[in-house]
């Protein structure tokens, strides 16, 4: 039986939007997705009766608000397959999560002439929190090339391994590109010189299932927001031996035991990394997503967006001067492309005018751009959501493209 | 689709396909380099001043259509110019891109009025603009100037 995309556009009340005079055809999921109407009621049912804050009263709601808070954590680590609730860290979104393994764990462990090894296809987010703790330790930010289908070259990450490795900081899914990178090995490979590896999964886990037990990965860091979630909410999952190893991030309430002006007696994990009062209705919201992801089930998921991306891939392929930049073998629904004739902050215009999201630029990740040796892209980013309707209003919105620059 | 053609205007588009003054300036006495973080947008640009006249101008860089045609547009208003005229044509410009439906200077703006479609396109009015900031920075001795 055949995932119906019609059924499901139907949860998500945004979608039925008109803009610019045109239906909406949103095709910008890569930076953040729509939300159903499940997860926007988790969030007002939130603020309508229970709003209070967490581990603090003895009240009624104060209980019902830890128990949704935590609850949702539970979801989480079951979600992404975690060994246990106190792997799970609430943080705003990955960069959040980033900046918190370099801010801890990195300033403990990372030192000079130590090596940290990003790829050349890694979000900003990704490479600037490194570049940082390099600058402050003598540390070296170390690069994986990919080659001209935007493919990790394992020889070249394998050679750069040894014992001055520290920490290796790879994305899961390149956003700018939609390669899925092989994480387990990756991982495995860095484990053989006993270097500890951080996957950025924001563009993986709206895809496509992850198991922390299967890849192995020590820490990994998403944003609620790209998984139908709402914004300011995202997660560190790290394993236990790290995160209990590492100092705090942030100081404050909820991460501490007991205080005195002579000493602070850290509070125990996950709390001891989230300080200051919680983006509670995020986390609730998260839930909420979470259980809507696993009503459709990843295997409809997935089926649904790699038939999009293939269609997708066809269509933009056969049409002329227009090309995509990013064709590895195993993809997630990422489409970027350029044209010959038109720049893509001019194919964005012209698409929003017929109600088209796409996202054209650098896509805050630089790096690749160079790499290809383009100043920018537009990007068209698929969600479960999206059909082929959609696709070929894409094609029909190039079409317009091309009839400007003709 | 009114909106669209009175953007992208047909001497906007030849502007941006064969744009005037594309060069390198060697003997250029004021450069300055402009970029636009949010797309990625650069140009270099070249002016040799003589006695407060600007005698020669050029461009170089990667943009869209608009911050392409803009550039374009702009060297060819200024070049001849006083530095002092080019600041007025400045003023005429900023004014017409960033305040839609006030009276424009069109003495002084001549063909670049047709760049006045812009200002309904709020994410496209740093592509418009960039040119002229970096020609700002220039005069004012600056080497890099960022529109955000």
């Amino acid at each position: 039986m055949a995932f119906d995309a019609n059924k499901v556009r139907g949860d998500f009340p945004i979608l039925k939007q008109q803009v610019n005079g045109h239906s909406l055809v949103y095709l910008d999921n890569g930076a953040t997705s729509q939300k159903p109407q499940s997860v926007i009621d988790a969030i007002v049912n939130y603020y309508t009766t229970t709003n209070s804050n967490v581990h603090r009263g003895v009240h009624t709601m104060s209980q019902q608000a830890t128990d949704g808070y935590e609850g949702a954590r539970s979801k989480v680590r079951e979600f992404i397959n975690a060994g246990k609730d106190e792997e799970i860290i609430f943080t705003r979104n990955t960069t959040e999560g980033i900046n918190l393994v370099a801010h801890s764990y990195g300033r403990q462990n990372i030192g000079p002439g130590d090596d940290i090894i990003v790829s050349n296809m890694e979000h900003h987010s990704n490479i600037v929190p490194w570049q940082m703790l390099c600058e402050e330790k003598g540390a070296n930010l170390k690069v994986v090339p990919i080659d001209d289908s935007g493919e990790l070259i394992l020889d070249e990450y394998e050679k750069m391994l040894g014992p001055r490795t520290k920490l290796v900081s790879i994305t899961h899914v390149s956003n700018a590109l939609g390669t899925i990178l092989p994480a387990k090995q990756i991982v495995a490979m860095a484990h053989a010189h006993d270097a500890p590896v951080l996957l950025d999964g924001a563009q993986a886990v709206p895809h496509m299932p992850v198991d922390m037990k299967s890849l192995d990965c020590d820490f990994y860091v998403f944003s609620g927001h790209k998984v139908y979630a709402p914004t300011g909410i995202g997660i560190l999952y790290g394993k236990e031996e790290y995160l209990n190893a590492m100092p705090p991030f942030l100081g404050g309430g909820e991460m501490i035991k007991s205080v005195t002006f002579e000493k602070t007696i850290y509070n125990d994990l996950p709390y001891k990394f989230e300080g200051g009062t919680p983006d509670i209705a995020g986390a609730i919201g998260l839930g909420a997503a979470i259980d809507y992801v696993n009503a459709l089930g990843f295997d409809e998921i997935t089926a649904h967006e790699e038939e999009l991306l293939k269609y997708g891939t066809d269509a933009l392929s056969s049409i002329e001067g227009l090309r995509i930049v990013g064709t590895a073998a195993n993809k997630a629904g990422i489409l970027s492309f350029v044209m010959d004739k038109a720049h893509p902050h001019d194919i964005g215009t012209i698409l929003d005018e017929q109600g088209i999201a796409v996202r054209t630029g650098h896509h805050c990740a630089q790096p690749v751009m160079q790499r290809f040796q383009i100043p920018a892209t537009a990007r068209a980013s698929l969600a479960f959501y999206n059909t082929k309707e959609d696709i070929d209003a894409l094609v029909k919105g190039i079409d317009r493209v091309l009839e400007v620059f003709s | 689709m009114s909106g669209l053609s009175d953007l992208y205007q047909e001497i906007l588009l030849e502007h941006n396909s064969k744009p005037h003054n594309f060069k390198k300036v060697d003997d250029a006495n004021q450069t300055s380099e402009g970029f636009n973080p949010l797309c990625g947008d650069q140009i270099t640009l070249f002016l040799k001043v003589v006695d407060g006249v600007i005698d020669d101008v050029g461009f170089q860089g990667t943009g869209c259509a608009i911050s392409r045609a803009s550039a374009s547009m702009m060297t060819q208003s200024i070049k001849g110019q006083s530095v002092e005229q080019a600041e007025v044509i400045f003023d005429a410009f900023h004014h017409m891109i960033t305040e839609p439906g006030t009276e424009l200077d069109l003495d002084t703006l001549g063909d670049l009025e047709t760049l006045s479609g812009v200002n309904e396109y709020p994410t496209r009015i740093k592509c418009a603009i960039l040119a002229w900031h970096t020609m700002k920075a220039a005069f004012s001795g600056d080497s890099d100037v960022t529109t955000e």
